[in-house]
């Protein structure tokens, strides 16, 4: 069965691969399958001419994924290059990739797709998606199906973000 | 007070429908206990010797009579009676059954009540003054602000994971009786000289393992900026924040790695690009919700009322009483009053259901229906006409809520502790009776006057014992229990950390060693000396040496 990703409230197939550095490996010298990739900021420092090359000469889009740590400086200029930006949740407790997809949106004007993946599940659903993910990932052992029903748990926020930039307070009608 | 619209009823109604899902898929194996775990605690359930704890928010404290019945219902139905307020206004109670927790919270979210972020690692409640709105040095009320900051950080999509908990307190005062320097976050409201309300605020103080006091990160915030500025702040938080250790995570540590200039130049940097943004405040937002605040209708009232200088003046219990638990009021003829829920026998800040509903009716007859809950445990009535001081305490009296001792040593703070709460290493309620027994009686006490005494049954410091004048802190050696002094501490605008004069005590020298310090105080006070005055004149060192009256027992310890 083909993987699956949750886009527009529903579940589709997915072709983007993850692309990690195992222990010790250099960035350079990471082996590239063909198809569209997800590569660690790393690698896309490392081998960025070449991916260019495969987007050119092959239409493979570009894609990057990026930990907690990162810092979104370091890829600033490029951001535009990128079909698929990926923040990785390691433990769903984590909270930094949320504000990474915010300043991505927000900051950084990125209109792609921003997707979660990693220990994620139905219980992050909803505020995953309002900080700017238009793709979610669910992690393995937890169910997708379920996932679904989490966008709608609440009817209404207080707070802007990057789906509805106004807070309430500028919506609200007496 | 504020009172919820329909987008405020639909967000808690939604939250109860959300952790009702929660729990059933927990308690049909679908949730693990990892997942389920920041789940229950983002919504005050806590796991604890005796089986779920649930706290309650009271947010800054303030509640209307009905809601204060509510408590009391769900104590009695769902608890076994009582309750326990805390030291950040919640009400916890420690015998729930977790499959009936979304039944209370659905009927809590009836009377506008909530346990929404009351732990877990996000934007705990905001906490303020006990004498919001009715205090002579107040600058202006902080309580609207509270309530903004309330709706900002309820589901605040980015800050759910933070490193660590996140605490904000904001005081409107001359006076801090909030204790913000001790909050992750403290606002204080000042005025510039246009007379434009803004807010000096301070960051990265904390109780727990490293007591720091906050340190100023910016002087005059101005109010349309309180939430890009706030947001700004937590996101530095929720990015450089160390999660590798949670003994290190609070914001508190962040501050003193990076300086408070480094750090407020990295939040100053964030702020650039929200400021001025949709989160900016309106004049009209700031309206509406100020209006919910709005001065009761007061009477006109002569400053003095007759009959109550006559009662006064013949009654000595009822004069002890109005000197120790009734404060004065901005308005003429008015007072408030603090319903003291400190005795011994009682753990410190419990409350029966009784109780609540006793004071509950106080407050519909006398203080325009409404309750604050104060974070030295107490319940308060802010408007009461002074004629009326006699009869409330007399009701008071008969519902076991008028010991006359607010601010004395039997007003003293103590968390749950070990017979409670799974974090403790120690118990903090015997200690408390026992030193509550020692110094039971009233005229003594009245002689050794004010005192905070603040005792925590662990280093998570729940019980604010830094903060105490005489603060106390269980520790465990060896699976036995032992109780740290530390000295000199404060809260308020000098708030300062007090430090620990040597080796911990066990249980029973407790009350011995308090006696002896508190015998060194009497001996040494001049005039009107509270004992922090007589500390801060002779210092610590004459305190040590009758704490510990075999000098090769005061061996200092480095850290607490």
């Amino acid at each position: 069965m083909a993987k699956q990703i949750i886009k527009e409230r529903r579940l589709q197939d997915d072709a983007w691969k993850v692309v990690t550095l195992v222990d010790g490996e250099a960035p350079f010298d990471v082996c590239l399958p063909v198809g569209p990739l997800l590569v660690p900021v790393a690698v896309w420092k490392a081998k960025k001419a070449c991916l260019i090359h495969r987007e050119y000469e092959h239409g493979t889009p570009l894609g990057i994924w990026l930990a907690p740590e990162d810092d979104l400086a370091e890829i600033a200029a490029d951001i535009d290059d990128f079909t698929v930006i990926a923040v990785h949740f390691p433990k769903f407790a984590d909270g930094r990739g949320y504000s990474t997809a915010r300043l991505l949106r927000e900051r950084y004007g990125y209109d792609g797709e921003l997707r979660a993946f990693g220990d994620i599940g139905r219980d992050q659903i909803f505020f995953l998606n309002r900080v700017g993910f238009d793709a979610l990932v669910i992690g393995e052992g937890k169910s997708a199906e379920d996932a679904l029903a989490a966008f709608d748990d609440f009817p209404e926020s207080y707070q802007g973000d990057a789906v509805q930039p106004l807070p309430l307070f500028r919506r609200r009608v007496a | 007070m504020y009172r919820y619209d329909d987008y405020d009823h639909a967000i808690v109604q939604a939250r109860v429908a959300q952790f009702r899902g929660q729990t059933e898929r927990y308690l049909a194996g679908k949730l693990s206990d990892d997942e389920f775990r920041p789940l229950r605690l983002q919504n005050g359930l806590y796991i604890q010797r005796h089986g779920p704890m649930l706290r309650l928010a009271v947010p800054y404290g303030l509640l209307a009579a009905r809601q204060l019945r509510k408590f009391a219902d769900i104590a009695r139905r769902y608890d076994r009676g009582f309750g326990h307020f805390t030291t950040r206004h919640n009400l916890q109670l420690n015998w729930v059954k977790l499959p009936e927790v979304p039944l209370i919270l659905a009927e809590l979210a009836e009377e506008e009540l909530h346990a929404i972020q009351t732990s877990g690692n996000c934007i705990r409640n905001v906490t303020t003054d006990h004498f919001a709105g009715v205090a002579a040095d107040e600058i202006a009320d902080p309580r609207p602000w509270a309530e903004l900051l309330r709706q900002w950080s309820s589901f605040h999509p980015e800050f759910a994971y933070l490193p660590r908990k996140f605490k904000v307190a904001i005081s409107g005062a001359g006076e801090d009786r909030a204790a913000i320097q001790v909050h992750d976050l403290g606002f204080q409201v000042v005025r510039d000289p246009a007379g434009e309300i803004g807010f000096k605020v301070y960051a990265g103080g904390g109780l727990g393992r490293t007591p720091l006091l906050g340190q100023v990160v910016c002087e005059f915030l101005p109010w349309q900026h309180l939430l890009s500025y706030t947001e700004a702040l937590v996101r530095v938080f929720n990015r450089y924040g160390r999660r590798d250790n949670a003994y290190k995570a609070r914001i508190k540590i962040l501050v003193k790695a990076l300086g408070r200039e480094e750090f407020a130049q990295q939040v100053d940097a964030e702020w650039a690009h929200l400021k001025d943004g949709p989160a900016t405040l309106t004049q009209g937002e700031v309206d509406r919700v100020a209006a919910q605040f709005a001065a009761p209708a007061y009477e006109t009232l002569a400053a003095d009322d007759l009959c109550h200088l006559a009662h006064l003046r013949e009654d000595k219990a009822f004069a002890r009483w109005v000197e120790r638990n009734v404060q004065a009021h901005k308005v003429a003829g008015y007072a408030a009053v603090t319903l003291s829920l400190k005795k011994p026998g009682a753990a410190p800040g419990d409350a029966s259901s009784e109780q609540m509903e006793a004071a509950a009716d106080l407050a519909e007859r006398y203080s325009f229906g409404e309750i604050r809950v104060s974070h030295e445990q107490n319940l308060i009535l802010a408007d009461v006409p002074q004629r009326e001081l006699y009869t409330v305490w007399h009701r008071a009296k008969a519902a076991g809520l008028a010991s006359p001792t607010v601010g004395l040593i039997q007003d003293l703070i103590a968390c749950p502790g070990g017979d409670f709460c799974a974090l403790a290493n120690a118990r903090s309620l015997p200690v408390a009776a026992a030193i509550q027994e020692r110094f039971e009686d009233l005229d003594y006490q009245h002689d050794i006057g004010e005192l905070e005494l603040n005792i925590s049954g662990c280093m998570n410091s729940c019980g604010h014992h830094h903060l105490g004048a005489i603060g106390i802190l269980g520790v465990d050696k060896n699976g036995e229990e032992w109780y740290q002094v530390t000295l000199g501490g404060r809260q308020g605008n000098g708030a300062r950390i007090g430090e620990v004069i040597g080796r911990a005590f066990a249980a029973a020298e407790v009350p011995d060693a308090i006696e002896r310090l508190i015998a060194t105080y009497l001996a040494q006070r001049q005039a009107d000396e509270r004992f922090i005055d007589t500390f801060d004149r002779i210092g610590e060192e004459v305190f040590r040496q009758a704490a510990y009256p075999h000098p090769h027992q005061s061996r200092r310890v480095a850290n607490g």
